[in-house]
């Protein structure tokens, strides 16, 4: 039998309706026929949503949160080196420490590894796109990668996806999931892209990072930061 | 201070390399979880959950993942510090089998003992779902437990039969197909 209850574990604060993109976004085609019909019903949180996975940093491997370095075969990878850090909070500001990012891009070309990749730009053989990494007891980050770039997609003429880093995360219990991407500031392509534009106004800046002078390493890389925001508690905790 | 919760994104097409990388037959990443969540050691009884997402269309979506937390046989979730080995969590793409299925190879969940019938907690990603959805695998041979299950009991009665998981042909099989719109539409929570 169970040792902990539902009481003795924080709820957390739903989805917030006014950050997060409805099922069907506007001009992405597939969120059409690829989105529950029928709206979800609402849940009371129990043991089940109030726990979660745990991997911490036992689940990295020394390479996995610099990309420049584990998909090398034969030299460095193409492109512009960056290095990406940020912060996991929770909506109330509380720092998430020992939380799995893990990240996946397309290469400088605007190519991911994936075979089902059909795009005309060349593979990179010394980039793969995958890392990860675990916060730390501020719940900071840190990547360091190549800067994606564009590519076509398919869902209407002409359409590119401005460059994006992927980032997924667990946070402290199994309702705090978060997918996510992650775009660059002064894209040009953010404008025409559904996806992105499917998140209200005026939360969308919070997914563009920030370019970071701090951040930046002399002779080495640019800097940017994207702190990421997982639901905080609830106000008056729920029975389960 | 209040900060306002970082908008999802859709998983997109290619997070197989990234997420699922051992599945997929990508060496440079070594995945975290797959859909084999219990070896021969773990206690409890044999579970294989199989099973296809259909979208509005009725095909069936070859680039979805599907992420499962569960309690083990004796009904404790795993806090990271058992010595088992059962993390309680798998991850599954529907992309490597010919018919679009996910499998998990786990173990029968026990009952939690706060009145919730056994169940699989479910995570559902794919292109074309601008945030993930959540919903729940019940059995269908747990009739007498799932008909006080305070969760199911929020459920249209004539909704619930999309959350249980049948008896397959064979011993430990059970069959859990998902339907993203239509008639058999899942039922999908918001917790």
């Amino acid at each position: 039998m169970s040792e902990t209850s539902s009481r003795d574990l924080p709820g957390y604060a739903p989805f917030d309706p006014e950050t997060q993109p409805d099922w069907v976004v506007h001009g992405y085609h597939s969120s059409v026929s690829r989105s529950p019909g029928r709206p979800a019903i609402p849940l009371v949180q129990t043991l089940s949503e109030l726990t979660g996975p745990v991997y911490g940093h036992g689940a990295v491997q020394p390479l996995d949160h610099d990309l420049t370095q584990n998909g090398v075969t034969d030299g460095a990878p193409l492109g512009e080196r960056i290095i990406v850090t940020g912060q996991v909070l929770d909506e109330d500001g509380r720092a998430q420490p020992d939380t799995l990012i893990e990240i996946w891009q397309c290469n400088s070309a605007g190519r991911y590894i994936h075979t089902a990749d059909r795009h005309d730009a060349p593979i990179d053989p010394n980039f793969f796109g995958g890392g990860r990494c675990v916060t730390d007891g501020r719940g900071c980050y840190r990547f360091i990668t190549i800067k994606p770039a564009a590519y076509p997609w398919g869902n209407h003429p002409n359409a590119w996806r401005p460059a994006h880093i992927h980032f997924s995360l667990f946070g402290p219990a199994f309702v705090t999931r978060l997918v996510t991407q992650s775009y660059f500031p002064g894209d040009p392509l953010l404008a025409h892209d559904p996806i992105y534009m499917g998140t209200p106004v005026p939360f969308r800046d919070l997914l563009v990072m920030d370019y970071d002078p701090e951040v930046t390493e002399e002779g080495f890389a640019l800097g940017y930061r994207f702190d990421i925001v997982l639901r905080g508690r609830r106000a008056t905790p729920l029975e389960g | 201070m209040r900060r306002r919760q970082t908008p999802s994104q859709t998983v997109g097409p290619f997070f197989a390399f990234g997420l699922t990388p051992g599945q997929y037959g990508y060496s440079a990443l070594t995945g975290i979880a797959d859909g084999t969540m219990a070896g021969p050691d773990t206690p409890g009884r044999r579970l294989r959950l199989e099973g296809r997402i259909f979208d509005a269309g009725g095909e069936t979506v070859p680039d979805a993942m599907v992420e499962i937390w569960q309690a083990d046989a004796t009904g404790r979730y795993p806090d990271g510090r058992s010595n088992t080995g059962f993390a309680g969590f798998g991850r599954c793409g529907t992309g490597t089998d010919p018919e679009h299925r996910f499998v998990f190879e786990t173990i029968r969940p026990g009952p939690l003992g706060d009145g919730q019938a056994p169940h699989l907690n479910v995570i559902l990603f794919m292109r074309g779902m601008p945030r993930h959805a959540f919903t729940r695998v019940y059995f269908a041979d747990e009739a007498e437990a799932n008909a006080s299950d305070p969760v199911l009991s929020t459920v249209p009665p004539e909704r619930r039969s999309t959350l249980l998981a049948a008896p397959g042909s064979r011993d430990g099989v059970y069959l859990f197909d998902i339907h993203l719109r239509g008639e058999r539409e899942t039922v999908f929570f918001e917790p």
